[in-house]
């Protein structure tokens, strides 16, 4: 993964296919940059990103609870139509905004 | 009617294979790009749900992977000789998990059963479990 920060959002962008296999890495980089940085909106670009299962969605609740006790919001970007699928039908839309 | 058979070690670098030859051998039925990403996803499910759940990571024992393609119609069979699930109806639930101290989103079989036009579950303590997932390629929803 890469990133950078753009005012007061930090842009994480990831890449590849998002499984099980590559979880335990992908949680443990974003909990590094988000203890290292000072931010209010992280935002994760998935224009690199060509499949998603639920083991994201994992993921990605566990970082915004985190986010959520630092008083910071969450957002994705850039998802594909199977991504995106999968965002849908687990209803992580209703707290985490699609940008 | 096509079929294949293989076993392979549970090890999670086999996810995206199990996905990648599943995609592979659909393709003769001429599925929609969204169909097949429907079958990729739910195999990732179940194919994960073995490499998690059935065996101790320190013994990976085996997937079972079979798929049988019928005219338009898929049956994919995933099977374990692990652990075995305690209560299927409450692994069903959405956001169950026995792992939730991994952060596990307990999605899985869910996932399955939205991608997928039928999915069924056998199970038994200290046996193992099977998974059949089947879908109709071309049905309009």
């Amino acid at each position: 993964m890469t990133y950078k920060m753009s005012g007061d959002d930090l842009y994480v962008y990831l890449y590849g296919e998002f499984d099980d296999s590559v979880a335990k890495t992908i949680r443990e980089n974003i909990d590094m940059l988000i203890d290292s940085f000072v931010f209010s909106r992280l935002v994760i670009d998935m224009r690199e990103v060509s499949f998603m299962d639920s083991t994201g969605i994992g993921v990605l609740l566990g970082r915004y609870k985190k986010l959520r006790s630092l008083g910071r919001k969450l957002s994705v970007k850039n998802v594909n139509f199977q991504v995106d699928k999968v965002f849908s039908m687990c209803g992580i839309y209703d707290i985490v905004s699609k940008l | 009617m096509n079929y294949f058979k293989m076993q392979l070690p549970a090890l999670d670098c086999n996810e995206k294979f199990a996905r990648s030859a599943l995609a592979a051998f659909c393709v003769e039925a001429a599925p929609t790009l969204e169909e097949i990403g429907d079958v990729k996803t739910a195999v990732s499910e179940a194919v994960t749900n073995v490499v998690v759940h059935a065996y101790d990571k320190e013994n990976p024992g085996e997937i079972f992977l079979e798929a049988y393609l019928d005219a338009n119609e898929i049956k994919i069979v995933i099977k374990d000789n692990g652990v075995g699930i305690a209560d299927v109806e409450k692994a069903l639930e959405p956001f169950y998990s026995t792992k939730s101290d991994d952060e596990r989103s307990g999605m899985g079989f869910t996932v399955m059963q939205t991608f997928m036009d039928k999915v069924s579950v056998v199970s038994k303590e200290g046996e193992g479990t099977t998974v059949e997932l089947v879908k109709r390629f071309g049905d309009k929803q």
